[in-house]
């Protein structure tokens, strides 16, 4: 096998996840309600940020469009991250019922099973709901388009579905420590990405440095939209939104070692 | 009534074994109570004093007994009974003496009971201790809130048990019961206050029965609603309550007419 291609070593990914994608797409009424729900869940996340500025012209300095973009990042973002990562959610019902014993008997790793083991389409409907979002944001706003801007659009994008990757994979580590405490890592998931939708500034500094540094979402779409908008926030320059994915990289770190943490922890199903 | 009181205590009980889960919960509702206490703080700061009658620790207190009853309230439903009318148990529960209705009731109460107690309490505390929070302003307050508390659990409880009974129809509710978690999270006064809203939206969420699960007690415990006004807010949740019980029981009874159990 030493001199098998990438090609040939991914292969078995790319039929679970084939065979995921068609699964889903069998029960073709279910699968639109599902869609149409995330479509939902995903316009019911935009209301809260309209309602508010239908009383307010300004939130945490930025005007509806400022906080149409930051919403727009963040929301791109989380649903990538949910569509490939966010079924780790269920690995306390896995772990209960002794399902992932029947994963570590199979010759792949156990988080690239996991992580493939699903692939929730439904997801889209979210995603399309922060794509016009993005898109809206994006032509009504004042930018001074260059192709740094576009780098920077992309870079953000794909950081920020890193970051909230990482914080599902941190929290799937976890779980093998938490079990009957599951909603804990909510907190930082769910928690994260609706800190991620927000103005960085309206939070307290000690929030702000959490949200930062501990949990760095700030990076997921306030820190770049203030660089691409070209906004004056003295604790958010331009330059720090270049190393958005420094944010993405360490976050993968601290996962990494929550899983590995977790797996070691881990003694079987019994019996 | 004697039974009603002992299934109370058993659903008391069977959701106080979880600790560990109360505390993540009661977490996991702090975190976003922080979130949205910066993000309401905010807005108002921008407006000047107030927004749809809520000053600054009206509005702390908002957003802490909202978290403090998001986990009393079944807001976001149950799937307990729809599990049981796809698998047949539910005939199970038609054997017994006592009403399905009424004993998934009294299991709820139970359950609202302790979440309000572990989870619920604490996360109130902790946010009137790091925030300057309103306090109801009378005893009548605090009484009418605690009424209405518990009828926001009843509402809450009879209408998800409405949308579970319709599996005896459906084959799978997925999609209906994410409709009505998405239109009850929105117009419940969860995420933000329902004088918030813009009058379309107002007017609908008023017309619903959603407002009495979580804005009518926290209107009353925040000090927002006073005086007579406090009667016709808990009136309303009596109406919704009756309501959807009777719906309920109609329901149940359709269901019941309709349902074949297989095999001996």
């Amino acid at each position: 096998m030493a001199d098998a291609t990438l090609s040939q070593r991914l292969r078995p990914y790319r039929v679970l996840l084939a065979s995921r994608a068609r699964a889903q797409m069998q029960y073709r009424a279910s699968f639109v309600t599902d869609i149409l729900g995330t479509v939902g869940v995903g316009l019911a996340e935009f209301a809260e940020v309209w309602v508010i500025f239908h009383n307010v012209d300004v939130l945490g300095g930025l005007d509806f469009t400022a906080a149409l973009l930051v919403f727009a990042l963040s929301n791109l973002a989380f649903s990538l991250a949910d569509m490939f990562v966010g079924h780790l959610d269920q690995l306390p019902r896995y772990i209960r019922a002794g399902q992932v014993d029947a994963f570590y008997v199979r010759p792949l790793p156990l988080l690239a099973q996991l992580m493939t083991s699903d692939l929730s389409l439904r997801r889209v409907g979210r995603l399309s709901v922060a794509l016009v979002a993005l898109g809206v944001a994006l032509t009504t706003a004042d930018i001074a388009w260059s192709p740094a801007t576009v780098a920077l659009i992309v870079l953000t994008v794909v950081s920020g579905t890193a970051i909230f990757s990482a914080l599902f994979t941190a929290a799937g580590g976890l779980q093998f420590f938490l079990v009957d405490g599951a909603e804990f890592t909510n907190a930082f998931t769910y928690g994260g990405s609706y800190a991620a939708q927000q103005s960085q500034q309206v939070f307290p500094d000690l929030l702000r440095i959490f949200w930062t540094f501990v949990v760095p979402t700030a990076f997921v779409a306030y820190i770049p939209a203030v660089a691409i908008l070209g906004l004056d926030d003295p604790l958010a320059p331009t330059w720090l939104a270049w190393l958005t994915p420094v944010a993405g990289l360490l976050a993968w770190g601290i996962a990494a070692t929550c899983w590995r943490l977790g797996t070691r922890h881990y003694q079987g199903a019994g019996g | 009534m004697k039974t009603f009181w002992l299934l109370v205590r058993a659903g008391f009980r069977r959701h106080s074994t979880y600790r560990l889960a109360l505390l993540a919960g009661m977490t996991t509702n702090s975190v976003f109570g922080f979130i949205r206490a910066s993000i309401l703080l905010a807005a108002l700061a921008s407006a000047g004093t107030a927004i749809g009658g809520y000053d600054a620790p009206t509005t702390i207190a908002f957003v802490w007994w909202g978290q403090a009853l998001l986990g009393t309230v079944n807001l976001w439903g149950f799937a307990e009974v729809k599990d049981r009318v796809r698998t047949g148990d539910i005939a199970v529960d038609f054997l017994r003496p006592v009403d399905p209705q009424i004993a998934y009731l009294a299991g709820d109460l139970g359950r609202a009971g302790i979440n309000l107690v572990g989870r619920g309490v604490p996360a109130l505390l902790l946010g009137a201790l790091l925030f300057d929070m309103a306090w109801p302003p009378s005893a009548v307050s605090w009484v009418a809130g605690a009424v209405s508390i518990l009828l926001a659990v009843v509402v809450a409880f009879s209408g998800n048990f409405v949308i579970n009974l319709l599996a005896f129809w459906l084959v799978e509710i997925r999609g209906i019961t994410l409709l009505w978690m998405i239109t009850g999270g929105l117009l419940c006064g969860l995420y933000l206050p329902v004088p918030w809203f813009p009058d379309w939206l107002r007017t609908i969420a008023n017309w619903s029965p959603f407002p009495s699960m979580l804005q009518n007690p926290i209107d009353i415990l925040a000090g927002r609603v006073v005086g007579d006004d406090i009667a016709s807010a808990v009136g309303v949740q009596v109406f919704w309550a009756v309501a959807l019980l009777a719906l309920g029981q109609v329901v149940l009874r359709a269901g019941r007419r309709r349902l074949e159990v297989q095999g001996g």
